[in-house]
C-alpha cells in the first residue's frame, strides 16, 4: 500500500483552555473518501480547517506524504468547500471562477470555467452577480470553485447544504469521480445518508477525540444513525 | 516570478473590479473629501487670511489621509464577507502577492480620490495647482502608496476586529505621520517656490518610508494571515 494522502499525528487544538481537538491520529488513503462525522462541537470543522492550512494545530503534525513539496504547492493541491461561500458577491459567476482559476494556475481558464458553469447548472447565470444568487446557486458555485483546479485532496464541510436533489446527486458524482481518479476526500456532514453513499470509511469525533474509525458496511448504510450508538 | 506578478495583478484587478461594481468606497471618500474641503474653505478663508495659503497643503493632505482611511477600511472587509480571506489563505496565493495586489488597488483608489478633489481644492483655496501638476503627481502617488502600504498591513490585522473602523485609523495615523509631514512639506514647496522648506530631504524621507513599509508588509503578511 502506498503513502497515505493525508496523515495527522497527535493533532490537538486549544482555544484558550478549551480543547477542540485532542491528539487525533488519522490517515486518509489516496483514492478514498473519508466521512468525518460527529455531533455539534465534536471538532470536525476545526480538524478540516487545520487540514486546509487555515489554522495551525496547537500540537501535533499534519502531512500530505503522497506529494509534500512545500506549503504553496500543497495549497494548490487542495480544494475546499467550507461554511463560508468563499465567493465575491460583487463579481459574476464567471468572474469568480476565473479569479480562482487564475490563482490555482488552471490552464485554459476560459474553457475550464465555461465547462464548470455548465456542469453545475449555472451556465445561464454566468454573467449574473453572485449577490443575486439563491443559497443553492451559491453552493453550486462554491462546489465549482472547489473542484475546478482538479485538486488531489478535497475537504468538504457540509457540502450538501442547500442543494436540491439534482445538485446533491451531481456532488456525489463529482466525489465519486474524484475517487476513481485516485484523488482523496474528507467530508464533514450531518447528512449521514448522503455521506455514507459516497464515503469508503468513517471517522467519528466526539469532544475532540477520535472515538471510532472503520469501513462503512451495509449495516451503517441501512441505519446511518446507528453510528452514534458508538459514542461513549 | 511571472506567477507572482500574475497573482499581484489578479488581486489588484479583482479588488478594482469589485469596487467599480458598487462604487461604495469611491462615492463615500470622494464625497467626504469634497465636504471637508468645503468646510475648511469656510473655516480658513484664504481670501481674508494670507497665512491660510501656507497651511493649505497641510489641510489638503489631512483630507487625503482621512479619505484614504475610508478606502483602506474596505480593503480587507471585502474579504471577510463570505469568508473570502480563507479562500485566499487556502489557495497558492502568497501573502506578499496578496499584500502588493491590495496595496496597488488601494493606492489607485486613493489616487483617484486625490485627483478628483484636487481641482475642487484649487477652487476653494484659490490655488493655481495646474502649472505644478507634473511635479505634484509623483508626490500624490508616493503619498498614496505610503497610506496604502501601511493601511493594507493594519487592515489585515484589524480585518476580523469588530471595532476595525475605529482601530484602523488609530493604528494608521501615528505610523503615517512622517509620510504625512513629508507630503505636506513637499506639496508646500511645490506650490510656493519661495517657501523656506527644501523639497529634496522630504522627498527622500517619503521614498524611504514607502520602501520600508512596503518591505514590512511583504514580510509580515503571511504571518498575519496565518494568525487570523
Amino acid at each position: 500500500m502506498g503513502e497515505p494522502a493525508i496523515r495527522t499525528r497527535r493533532v490537538a487544538k486549544y482555544f484558550g483552555d478549551f480543547p477542540a481537538l485532542r491528539e487525533v491520529d488519522l490517515e486518509v488513503r489516496a483514492g478514498s473518501v473519508l466521512a468525518l462525522l460527529g455531533r455539534n462541537g465534536a471538532g470536525k470543522t476545526t480538524l478540516l480547517r487545520i487540514l486546509a492550512g487555515l489554522s495551525a494545530p496547537s500540537t501535533g503534525t499534519v502531512s500530505f506524504p503522497a506529494a509534500d513539496s512545500g506549503d504553496r504547492d500543497r495549497q494548490g493541491r487542495i480544494g475546499v468547500v467550507s461554511h463560508g461561500a468563499w465567493i465575491y458577491d460583487e463579481l459574476t459567476a464567471a468572474e469568480n471562477l476565473r479569479f480562482f482559476a487564475g490563482l490555482y494556475g488552471v490552464a485554459d481558464p476560459g474553457r475550464v470555467v465555461a465547462a464548470w458553469l455548465a456542469r453545475v447548472g449555472l451556465e445561464r447565470f454566468r454573467n449574473s452577480r453572485a449577490a443575486e444568487f439563491s443559497r443553492g446557486m451559491r453552493q453550486r458555485l462554491t462546489i465549482a470553485r472547489a473542484f475546478l483546479h482538479e485538486p488531489d485532496i478535497l475537504l468538504l464541510d457540509e457540502p450538501w447544504t442547500a442543494l436540491d436533489d439534482r445538485a446533491a446527486r451531481l456532488l456525489s458524482e463529482l466525489v465519486d469521480q474524484a475517487r476513481q481518479e485516485g484523488r482523496s476526500a474528507v467530508i464533514c456532514s450531518h447528512q449521514l445518508r448522503e455521506a455514507f453513499e459516497v464515503a469508503d470509511e468513517v471517522a467519528l469525533l466526539h469532544r475532540g477525540r477520535l472515538v471510532f474509525r472503520g469501513e462503512i458496511g451495509a449495516s451503517l448504510r441501512e441505519r446511518p444513525q446507528s453510528l452514534y450508538e458508538r459514542l461513549p | 516570478m511571472s506567477r507572482f506578478l500574475a497573482h499581484v495583478r489578479m488581486v489588484a484587478s479583482k479588488d478594482l473590479r469589485c469596487e467599480f461594481r458598487d462604487r461604495q468606497v469611491l462615492n463615500a471618500s470622494i464625497s467626504f473629501s469634497l465636504v471637508v474641503l468645503l468646510m475648511f474653505s469656510f473655516t480658513f478663508d484664504p481670501n481674508t487670511n494670507v497665512e491660510v495659503r501656507s497651511l493649505s497643503s497641510g489641510l489638503l493632505w489631512v483630507v487625503y489621509l482621512f479619505a484614504g482611511v475610508l478606502v483602506l477600511n474596505r480593503c480587507f472587509t471585502r474579504e471577510t464577507s463570505n469568508d473570502c480571506i480563507a479562500a485566499l489563505v487556502a489557495s497558492p496565493l502568497s501573502g506578499d502577492a496578496l499584500f502588493l495586489g491590495k496595496t496597488l488597488s488601494s493606492c489607485a483608489l486613493i489616487l483617484a480620490v486625490e485627483l478628483i478633489s484636487l481641482p475642487v481644492f484649487g477652487i476653494f483655496f484659490d490655488s493655481d495647482w495646474l502649472p505644478h501638476f507634473g511635479r505634484l503627481l509623483p508626490v500624490l502617488a508616493l503619498g498614496s502608496w505610503s497610506f496604502a502600504a501601511v493601511g493594507t498591513t493594519f487592515g489585515a490585522i484589524t480585518a476580523k476586529n469588530r471595532l476595525r473602523e475605529l482601530m484602523l485609523p488609530l493604528l494608521l495615523f501615528p505610523v503615517c505621520l512622517p509620510a504625512l509631514v513629508a507630503c505636506m512639506s513637499v506639496t508646500w514647496g511645490i506650490f510656493d517656490p519661495t517657501a523656506v522648506t527644501e523639497i529634496g530631504p522630504w522627498l527622500r524621507l517619503l521614498i524611504g518610508f514607502d520602501i520600508i513599509y512596503t518591505l514590512l508588509g511583504v514580510l509580515v503578511m503571511d504571518a498575519i494571515l496565518k494568525a487570523g
